[in-house]
């Protein structure tokens, strides 16, 4: 492992909005290693883009970070001074967001949108950062870059648009790249060549990646490591491999029993977790997790666990921990899973009141 | 939103309270300071236009109160008398009292206001919802003769039309119906239009049942949100109207205390007594300002979307 | 043929123009010519309302307070306007002038032709029109973009209390109150020595005379309200945009984020509202000229709806069409040029 790029250390951020205190990040400590790939996993609302977000400082009204370091090169982001933390965006850390539909201005020439992440910082001449732009489309695979930089986002796919994007985010060379659901809003074959891009790039330039998602199939593919957020919280975090075959927190195993897999065949039913995230306003004592949690015993519902290692590297935040669960209440726990049209539904529910929290929260 | 799982298999919500549409869009009404304050002044507005024509003969309330006089009985030997007790607000140059002029006028311009809406709300609604419903040619003309109609301005066709039908409370009503309810129309077809392409609308189409139940069923509820906000912002834009065009000496004539025309008889003499026009010019902006508060309230209350 | 894309009040010329044919590079061409076209049918339809509701009404341009004319010379003079006619060919005597540019002679002001009239008033309603509107476009979009970008300061709170205030009082109040402030409490004030002048405009061409401050005001506060309220709402929902966020988190300066990427967007609605602008500032000179005595198109447009004067109401009628429709147009074509969203599609 190279030497420590990001460090996350306890970081609270907050939404003060009318119905009280939206605790949306609640104590997050986290690395990233140079030229790493991370995952941050967990449902909507769970506080990962939150947690993105605080990186660049650009956390929405009325949000704030309330208290925690978060350190880049062992500069602390908090305690920029303005002029610092708008240097620091786009140059050091870069971020690319969800919806490449809309995070591009539709009434700016794609190319000068990617030649302004250069001219806002002094790495690159202006001249230089022309000739720049069409080599950057060209990395990220934008066939006849040369024309395409005078189109306007408009005439852009939405594949077309995220790489535009990418390359907006390489433009100045970051050595952090923070990916928020990248691929969510794009249909699944063009998803497939976003992550194939990004794999590459991440082994051509040594971006070390911090990529935000829901889905464990990206994050198997694309990351070294992994943390799972629920509620504000982080509640496990390792290496992809070992949380992939042994996750030890009810959550983790119920996200990757969510996951349909091609290579076992489809004897069990899908996994849904049920019920909705908790309100975070005013969420449930002890475990957040127990009252969705199959696996609860009454320790959970009064004092909530702390992070403890469970295996090498690896740390999870949980009374029972699923080794220690019997097989046939595993068993009992797949059988009582829902339908997969149950579990699309409650999904769906779920995703609509997080984004409703959201709402809340950005407003 | 708190959600209790109960054991394996079993579902339990704590389904959010059902607080209705309306119970919902009312305590976010209250929130807003401004919009309850219009209200409380309309209200009040309402209750004192009424008052001044009650019971029977003009300026009644007040003048069994001993406090002004009938808003036509003249005095001119008393004429731009200062307020006092007798006359709270003064008197005009005929020495007629202003306060129930001014309340007088008060019912003349909340009935235009207000009433006039019912007229908008009939021939709007049904033009849009022919238009939406049959679409085809129907549509096509509605949509061209709006074209026509957005080539007049809305103060100029009424001037035309109330010039056509001679000046009078009547001819303005009808007037207004006749210019404003082009708006509401497009508003209405929209609502239709939408509503048709929804699948249960047209699942009914193929199996044969007729829409129009359905349509009208789904476009109440859809509909009267917007509609009540539209009409709400029309109430102060018919009042201007009216004031405007009495102003101008096209609308109400005198004696009829409109605002309008008090404002006109005032400002006349405005060198004489600047009172003349200062209550009456307060009174309109003050009604207007309170109705644009309460649609101001009324639309972030009653569409989520534009909430904030 | 419409026009595409975040554009509400948009209006399009009718599809039976559709067999025009189209190219690419001259699409705009050929819909500017469509929509010029379109205007023909408008202002015909324009005409014959005007035109119905005026021999509608009751009473004629004869009538006189106090003493009536004479039978005998009514009918005379009907004969000599050639109101004696049928109405439908008196339309069409109208029509045929018109097409000609001959809007007939004013009934009231013998041997005066209507386009001798408006040519006499439009200077003043022009330049009290071009001064409120140079002035109103960039104070109200200012207060809105400040508003905005200090939602829920002082300045913020400020600006759009002005403006709710100013959106909801009638014109001829505010400038019956200026009057009462400027020219009447200032005259007392000073004992006479300064204050506003309240009647008139003496020069029609002079957009620096003083006599035009109060009219200017009087006929600008609402729109500039209007502006003002529409720019701070539009530049809000802009500054929520996906866009915004990523022009944040490029690194760009501040100034950088709100002209390149803010006020770049949410001005465009404003482009939109310029249609309605202009709109209200002729109806806005119908009041504002009348209260200032201003002999402008507006208040010869009022004088001669009381004046039942049809020639001068149906020819001051067509010109005020005819420049919606124009700057209805521009303000279109300007859309296409602001927005590159848009296409000017079949």
């Amino acid at each position: 492992m190279g030497q420590t790029l990001l460090q996350i250390e306890d970081l609270h951020t907050q939404f003060f909005t009318s119905r009280g205190v939206v605790r949306a990040v609640d104590g997050v400590s986290l690395h990233i290693d140079a030229g790493e790939t991370l995952g941050v996993v967990g449902e909507s609302g769970c506080g990962k883009t939150i947690t993105a977000l605080s990186v660049l400082r650009l956390v929405p009204e009325p949000g704030k970070i309330t208290s925690g370091r978060i350190l880049f090169r062992g500069r602390d982001v908090t305690k920029m001074e303005d002029e610092e933390i708008r240097d620091f965006r786009g140059s050091d850390v870069a971020m690319i967001f969800q919806d490449p539909m809309t995070s591009l201005n539709p009434v700016t020439k794609v190319g000068f949108q990617i030649e302004e992440a250069m001219t806002a910082h002094n790495r690159f001449s202006a001249s230089l950062a022309k000739t720049r732009v069409v080599e950057l489309l060209k990395r990220v695979r934008v066939p006849a870059a040369e024309t395409r930089v005078k189109d306007y986002p408009h005439q852009f796919s939405g594949g077309m648009r995220q790489r535009a994007m990418i390359a907006m985010g390489l433009a100045n060379e970051p050595s952090l790249l923070i990916a928020d659901e990248p691929t969510t809003a794009l249909d699944v074959t063009v998803q497939a060549q976003i992550i194939q891009l990004m794999k590459q790039l991440n082994r051509e330039l040594g971006t070390a990646m911090m990529l935000i998602t829901h889905n464990m199939a990206l994050v198997a593919s694309l990351c070294q490591r992994v943390v799972v957020m629920y509620a504000g919280r982080i509640v496990e975090e390792g290496p992809v491999e070992q949380i992939f075959r042994s996750p030890q927190h009810p959550y983790t195993w119920s996200l990757l029993r969510s996951v349909p897999r091609v290579d076992e065949a489809r004897k069990d039913r899908l996994v849904s977790i049920r019920g909705l995230p908790p309100d975070l306003t005013n969420p449930p004592p002890g475990c957040k997790f127990h009252p969705r949690c199959p696996f609860v015993v009454d320790r959970c519902r009064v004092e909530e666990p702390s992070l403890g290692e469970v295996a090498l590297n690896q740390v999870a935040r949980c009374w029972v921990l699923m080794r220690n669960v019997k097989e046939e209440d595993v068993a009992a726990a797949k059988a009582s899973a829902l339908s997969i049209e149950a579990a699309q539904k409650l999904k769906a529910d779920a995703e609509a009141a997080a984004a409703e929290v959201d709402s809340v929260a950005g407003s | 939103m708190a959600t209790a799982i109960g054991l394996a298999g079993q579902v339990d919500w704590d389904v959010p309270e059902q607080t209705g549409l309306w119970k919902d869009a009312w305590v976010r009404f209250r929130r807003n300071r401004l919009a309850v304050a219009g209200l409380v002044v309309i209200v009040l507005m309402i209750v004192l236009a009424l008052g001044a024509r009650l019971p029977t003969a003009p300026g009644g309330l007040w003048r069994i109160l001993h406090l002004t006089n009938e808003p036509f009985l003249q005095d001119v030997t008393n004429s731009y008398a200062t307020p006092s007790l007798q006359h709270p607000l003064g008197t005009d140059i005929l020495g007629r009292d202003q306060l129930s002029r001014i309340l007088y006028g008060a019912s003349i311009s909340l009935t235009i206001g207000i009433v006039v809406q019912f007229l908008i709300l009939g021939i709007g609604g049904s033009i849009g919802m022919a238009a939406g419903y049959f679409g085809g040619w129907i549509d096509n003309l509605l949509m061209r003769f709006t074209d026509i109609m957005y080539a007049f301005p809305d103060l100029l066709l009424v001037l035309v039309f109330v010039a056509a039908f001679g000046p009078s409370f009547w001819s303005i009503f009808i007037a207004l119906g006749l210019v404003y309810w082009v708006g509401l129309a497009r508003l209405v077809r929209g609502q239709v239009l939408s509503i048709k392409e929804k699948e249960y609308v047209e699942a009914a189409i193929m199996t044969g049942t007729s829409p129009l139940k359905l349509i009208v069923k789904h476009l109440v509820p859809n509909s009267l949100g917007p509609v009540i906000v539209t009409l709400t912002f029309g109430i102060p834009a018919a009042i201007f109207t009216e004031a405007a065009l009495s102003f101008l000496g096209i609308g109400i004539r005198p004696p009829e205390p409109s605002w309008g025309v008090m404002i006109e008889d005032g400002y006349a003499g405005i060198f004489a007594d600047p009172r003349q026009v200062i209550f009456p010019g307060i009174a309109v902006a003050l009604t207007m300002l309170s109705f644009t508060f309460v649609g101001d309230g009324l639309r972030d209350a009653l569409d989520p979307r534009m909430r904030r | 043929m419409s026009v595409t894309a975040g554009a509400p009040f948009r209006r399009g010329a009718p599809s039976f123009l559709s067999w025009i044919p189209t190219g690419r590079g001259t699409t705009l061409t050929i819909y500017i010519v469509k929509r010029l076209l379109w205007m023909i049918p408008v202002l015909f339809f324009v005409i014959v309302i005007t035109f119905v509701l005026m021999h509608l009404a009751p009473g004629s341009p004869w009538d006189r307070e106090g003493r009536q004319l004479s039978p005998q010379v009514v009918e005379n003079l009907n004969i000599k306007y050639g109101l004696d006619k049928p109405l439908w060919q008196q339309f069409v005597i109208y029509v045929w002038g018109v097409i000609h540019f001959d809007f007939g002679d004013s009934l009231r002001q013998p041997g005066q032709h209507v386009s001798d009239l408006i040519l006499v008033s439009w200077p003043y309603t022009f330049t009290l029109g071009a001064v409120t509107f140079i002035l109103l476009v960039p104070i109200g979009i200012g207060l809105g973009v400040i508003a905005a970008l200090r939602q829920n300061s002082l300045v913020d709170y400020t600006a759009l209390g002005l403006a709710t205030a100013a959106a909801s009082t009638p014109n001829f109040v505010v400038g019956i109150f200026l009057i009462i402030i400027f020219a009447l409490g200032m005259n007392k004030l000073t004992g006479g020595t300064f204050y506003f002048p309240t009647g008139g405009m003496p020069s029609p061409f002079n957009p620096f005379q003083v006599e035009l401050i109060m009219p200017v005001i009087t006929l600008g506060a609402l729109p500039t309200a209007y502006i003002a309220r529409l720019t701070r709402s539009s530049t809000l929902d802009t500054l929520r945009q996906d866009f915004v966020r990523t022009a944040w988190a490029k690194g760009l300066k501040a100034r950088l984020v709100v002209v390149r990427h803010v006020l770049k967007n949410s001005l465009i609605p404003v482009v939109t509202a310029l249609g309605p602008t202009f709109a209200f500032l002729i109806t806005g000179s119908f009041i504002t000229e009348t209260l200032f005595s201003i002999p402008g198109i507006g208040r010869t447009f009022v004088s001669s709806i009381a004046a039942r004067d049809y020639t001068v109401i149906l020819g001051t009628t067509i010109l005020f069409a005819l420049l919606i429709a124009l700057v209805n147009l521009v303000v279109d074509v300007l859309y296409v040029f602001i927005d590159p969203r848009v296409r000017l599609t079949e």
